[in-house]
C-alpha cells in the first residue's frame, strides 16, 4: 500500500499577505463567529482567522446538546442576577461574574439570532409534543430544572454551518486553515497596544499578516499538557484535537495578563485509553440526566433529593427540592454546594454498602417514552461528538434504548479512572484576566470564550464572544491602524518555518510526550516550589536542546510542531502560576506540600500573572472586582439593551 | 529567506483506524477532507477516488466527515475497539431488593 505522496497543495513558503481589517477575530468557533458578526453588524471590516474550517471547526463544531443559563427565554422563572450570583457563589467566587452575567443576560439572544441564521433551537414541528420539558406555546424545551427552564435542550449540529452561512452573508474575510501564530504588539503614545496578529496556512505555509485596529482572542483553553497519547492523539483531550491553547501561549508571549492558571483538575474527559467516549457509556450526567440507573441485577439506583429523600418519579428528577427556589446543574458544575443541590443518585459508597452490584447501567427502557427519546436520540445525537460514533454507530451494532442498557464503567460518571497526576484545564480553569468590556490589559486586545477565566458552556463562547465583538468595535471606531515593525514579522517568520529546515531530526511527538511527562512529574495532583522549579528547569532544557531539533515535512506536521511549542509555553505559564500561589486552595484544587493552608483568608482572591521583558509579573485582583454585576453591566450596554427589543421582539 | 523547503507528506501509523470509505460509493468529491477541522486527509491524487487519511491517529470522532458526505454509506467513521462500550438486554429483578 502506497504511504508517501507529494503534498497536494502549493508551497508557499516564503510567500505573504497582508490583511487589513478593522477587528480581526482569532478562532473561528462559536465565541469567534459571534465575535466577528457583532463587529460586522456595526459595519466594520472584519477579519476572521481560524485554523480549521469554520463551517464545523471548534469544541462545538459538530454540534451540542444544551445551552446554560437562558435566563431571559420567556419561560424562565429566574433572573440574569439570580443565576450568575448563584454561580459566583457556587465556585467560591474563583468565578467570572462578568461573563456569567453576559451569559445569563444575552445567552438567549445568541439563540435567537442562531434561529434567525437557520439553527433550531425549538421543536417547531412538535416531535416532543406533550413531553414535560417541552413549552407548548413556544416550542422551547428544557433539560435539568423543568421548574425554572432556564437550560435549553438545542440542536446544536445545525449551528456552526449556520454560523458560517451568516459570516459570509456579512462579509466577513474569513481565513479558513489559517493558524494565528502571534500578536503584534505596539507603543503608541507611551501605551503598549495590539495592533493586529501573523498568522500561518497550515496546508501551504503561506504568511499572513493581519494589521487590525482591535483583535479579539477566541482559541481554546489549553490542553495536551499533562495528557498526551501519541498513537491516539485526537482523543486525548475532550476538545478538538488542534485545540490546544495557541491563544494564552501568544497572549503570554505578548505580556497579557492571565489569572487562575494554577488551578488544573484530575482528569474528566479523555478518550485515549484511561476511559471511553465521554457520553458514549451509560451514565446520568449532562447529556444524560437523569436517566435512569440499575445495577448488574437489574435493581434501580434511586435518585435523591438534596435532603436525601427518595425520589419516587422520574418527574421528581428535574425539580427542585422543597423549599428549593432552583438547582444548578450540568456543564462545570460537578457536585453544588447544598444551596444549589439538585436530584442525584445516591453515592456510590452509599451504593456499595447497601449492597448494590457492579458494573451499573444506564436503562433508558424504564423511563417515560418521551425522556428516552429525548436522551437517545436528539441529546445523544446533538452533543458534539456523538451523532456519527456515538448514535448512529450504536445503533448499527443493534442498540436499542428499549431492549438494552448501557454500562457504566468504573465508580463514577466519567467511567474512568485517572491518576492525580493525570490533569486538565476543565471545570472552570484559568484564563485572561480582563475588564468589563472583555479587553485584556492590553488595549486593543479583547478575549471570549473559551480564553476567558472560568469559562465553561457554549452559551458562554457566544454570549461573550459577541459583547468582545462590539466593543472591540467600538474601540476600533477610534484609533487608527499601526504599522507593525517589519523586523518582529521577520522574526516570526524565521521561528514559524525553522523546522522545515531541519533534517532527520525530532518529531513534534517527542516533545509533546517529553512534556507532558514533565507537568505530571512537577506538576502533579500535590506541587511544592523545588519541583515546581524543577518542572520549569527542565522545559527551559527543552527549548535549549529540543526545540532547534524540532522537525517536519510539510505545513501539517508544522502546524502540529507549533502546536506543541505553544503546550511548553502554556506549560511555563502554569508552573510560574502554581508558583505564585503560596498556599493551598480547595475550589481551585490546588495542593502545595509546603504551603499546606487551605485558602487562608489572606490569599482569598485572583493572582494574576503576566510577562514582561522575559520576566513574570505578580499581580493580585480582588474576588468582587466587577462590582454589582447587573448595575455595571446595565451602565455599560444602554445601546444594546435599546437595539433588543427592536431585534428580537418579544420572542 | 532560505529556499523554499520540499514537501513530502507520509502517512503516519496509528493502531486505530477511524475511517473507512467504500470506493464504490465514494465520487472523490473531497468534502469530507476539506471540512475536518483537524485535516487528517489529503485529496486522492487520483482524481474521483477517495481521499487518503494521512494521520489517522489525529482523528477527533467528531463525526463532521459523515455529516457532510453527499453519499451515505460511502464513508464511515467509528472509535477504535477499546472504546466501544457494552450493551445488554435490559434486566428486571424478581421481586429482588437491595438489602
Amino acid at each position: 500500500m502506497k504511504n508517501v505522496y507529494d503534498w497536494p497543495y502549493p508551497n508557499e513558503f516564503g510567500v505573504r499577505e497582508a490583511v487589513e481589517s478593522d477587528v480581526v477575530v482569532l478562532g473561528g468557533g462559536l465565541a469567534g463567529c459571534f465575535a466577528a458578526i457583532a463587529a460586522a453588524r456595526k459595519g466594520l471590516r472584519v477579519a476572521l482567522v481560524e485554523k480549521g474550517a469554520t463551517e464545523r471547526s471548534g469544541s462545538a463544531g459538530s454540534g451540542f446538546d444544551h445551552w446554560e443559563s437562558a435566563c431571559t427565554n420567556p419561560c424562565s422563572k429566574v433572573t440574569p442576577k439570580e443565576i450568575a450570583e448563584a454561580y459566583i457563589e457556587e465556585q467560591d467566587e474563583y468565578s467570572n461574574g462578568i461573563a456569567h452575567y453576559i451569559e445569563c443576560r444575552e445567552g438567549y439572544d445568541r439563540l435567537l439570532d442562531l434561529e434567525d441564521f437557520g439553527g433550531k433551537v425549538r421543536d417547531s414541528e412538535g416531535e416532543f409534543a406533550g413531553a414535560e420539558f417541552r413549552d407548548e406555546e413556544t416550542g422551547l424545551m428544557f433539560a435539568y430544572d423543568y421548574t425554572n427552564k432556564f437550560t435549553l435542550r438545542v440542536w446544536g449540529s445545525t449551528f456552526k454551518p449556520a454560523l458560517h452561512k451568516e459570516l459570509k452573508r456579512l462579509g466577513v474575510l474569513i481565513y479558513d486553515r489559517t493558524e494565528a501564530t502571534a500578536l503584534l504588539t505596539s507603543v503608541v503614545d507611551g501605551k503598549k497596544r495590539g495592533i493586529g496578529a501573523i498568522g500561518m496556512n497550515v496546508r501551504t505555509g503561506r504568511l499572513m499578516v493581519f494589521k487590525a485596529k482591535a483583535t479579539i482572542l477566541t482559541m481554546s483553553r489549553p490542553a495536551r499538557v499533562w495528557l498526551f497519547n501519541p498513537d491516539l492523539v485526537g482523543l486525548c483531550e475532550f476538545r478538538p484535537t488542534q485545540s490546544i491553547g495557541s491563544g494564552h501561549a501568544m497572549g503570554w508571549r505578548a505580556g497579557v495578563e492571565f489569572t487562575m492558571m494554577e488551578k488544573s483538575v484530575k482528569g474528566e474527559f479523555s478518550a485515549a485509553g484511561r476511559s471511553f467516549p465521554p457520553y458514549g457509556t451509560g451514565n446520568n450526567h449532562n447529556t444524560w440526566y437523569a436517566a435512569t440507573m440499575v445495577d448488574a441485577r437489574g435493581v434501580e439506583i434511586p435518585y435523591v433529593d438534596r435532603d436525601g429523600n427518595e425520589l419516587k418519579t422520574v418527574s421528581e428528577r428535574y425539580r427542585p427540592a422543597p423549599g428549593q427556589k432552583f438547582f444548578l446543574k450540568g456543564g462545570v458544575i460537578d457536585e453544588a454546594k447544598y444551596e444549589y443541590r439538585g436530584p442525584e443518585t445516591l453515592p456510590f459508597d452509599e451504593l456499595m454498602k447497601r449492597g448494590y452490584k457492579l458494573p451499573f447501567y444506564a436503562d433508558l427502557s424504564r423511563m417515560p417514552e418521551m425522556e428516552r427519546k429525548v436522551i437517545w436520540g436528539m441529546m445523544v445525537g446533538e452533543e458534539g461528538k456523538t451523532k456519527i460514533p456515538i448514535l448512529q454507530n450504536y445503533t448499527q451494532r443493534g442498540f436499542d434504548p428499549e431492549r438494552h442498557m448501557l454500562q457504566s464503567y468504573g465508580t463514577g460518571w466519567q467511567s474512568a479512572a485517572f491518576l492525580g497526576q493525570e490533569r486538565q484545564l476543565f471545570g472552570a480553569p484559568g484564563g485572561i484576566m480582563h475588564d468589563w468590556d472583555l479587553k485584556t490589559n492590553i488595549d486593543g486586545i479583547y478575549a471570549a470564550g473559551d480564553q476567558l477565566f472560568a469559562s465553561d458552556c457554549c452559551g458562554f463562547a457566544c454570549a461573550t464572544g459577541y459583547y468582545a465583538g462590539r466593543k472591540a468595535a467600538d474601540w476600533a471606531a477610534t484609533v487608527d491602524f499601526t504599522e507593525p515593525d517589519a523586523s518582529e514579522i521577520d522574526r516570526e517568520e524565521a521561528r514559524l518555518y525553522a523546522p522545515m529546515y531541519v533534517k532527520d531530526g525530532m518529531d513534534w511527538r517527542e516533545l509533546n510526550m517529553a512534556i507532558s511527562k514533565c507537568m505530571q512529574n512537577y506538576c502533579g495532583a500535590v506541587k511544592c516550589e523545588d519541583l515546581l522549579k524543577e518542572g520549569l528547569n527542565l522545559l527551559e532544557s527543552y527549548e535549549r536542546d529540543a526545540v532547534p531539533r524540532l522537525s517536519c515535512n510539510n505545513p501539517h506536521e508544522l502546524m502540529r510542531t507549533h502546536e506543541v511549542l505553544d503546550i511548553l509555553e502554556v506549560s511555563k505559564l502554569i508552573l510560574n502560576a502554581c508558583l505564585l500561589r503560596k498556599s493551598s486552595s480547595a475550589p481551585l484544587c490546588f495542593e502545595r506540600s509546603d504551603y499546606p493552608e487551605m485558602d487562608p483568608a489572606e490569599d482569598r482572591k485572583f493572582i494574576t500573572i503576566r510577562q514582561e521583558d522575559g520576566r513574570v509579573v505578580r499581580g493580585e485582583v480582588a474576588h468582587r472586582y466587577f462590582g454589582d454585576i447587573e448595575e455595571e453591566y446595565l451602565r455599560r450596554n444602554g445601546d444594546y439593551i435599546a437595539d433588543r427589543a427592536e431585534r428580537y421582539g418579544d420572542r | 529567506m532560505a529556499s523554499k523547503p520540499e514537501l513530502s507528506a507520509a502517512k503516519i501509523p496509528s493502531s486505530a483506524r477511524p475511517i473507512r470509505f467504500d470506493a464504490e460509493k465514494c465520487v472523490g468529491c473531497n468534502r469530507c477532507a476539506n471540512i475536518c477541522q483537524v485535516d487528517i486527509f489529503i485529496p486522492n491524487p487520483e482524481k474521483g477516488r477517495p481521499p487518503i487519511v494521512l494521520y489517522p491517529g489525529e482523528c477527533y470522532y467528531c463525526g463532521s466527515c459523515v455529516m457532510v458526505c453527499p453519499r451515505p454509506g460511502a464513508i464511515e467513521l467509528e472509535h477504535p475497539l477499546m472504546n466501544q462500550a457494552r450493551f445488554v438486554p435490559v434486566k428486571r429483578p424478581e421481586e429482588e431488593q437491595p438489602c
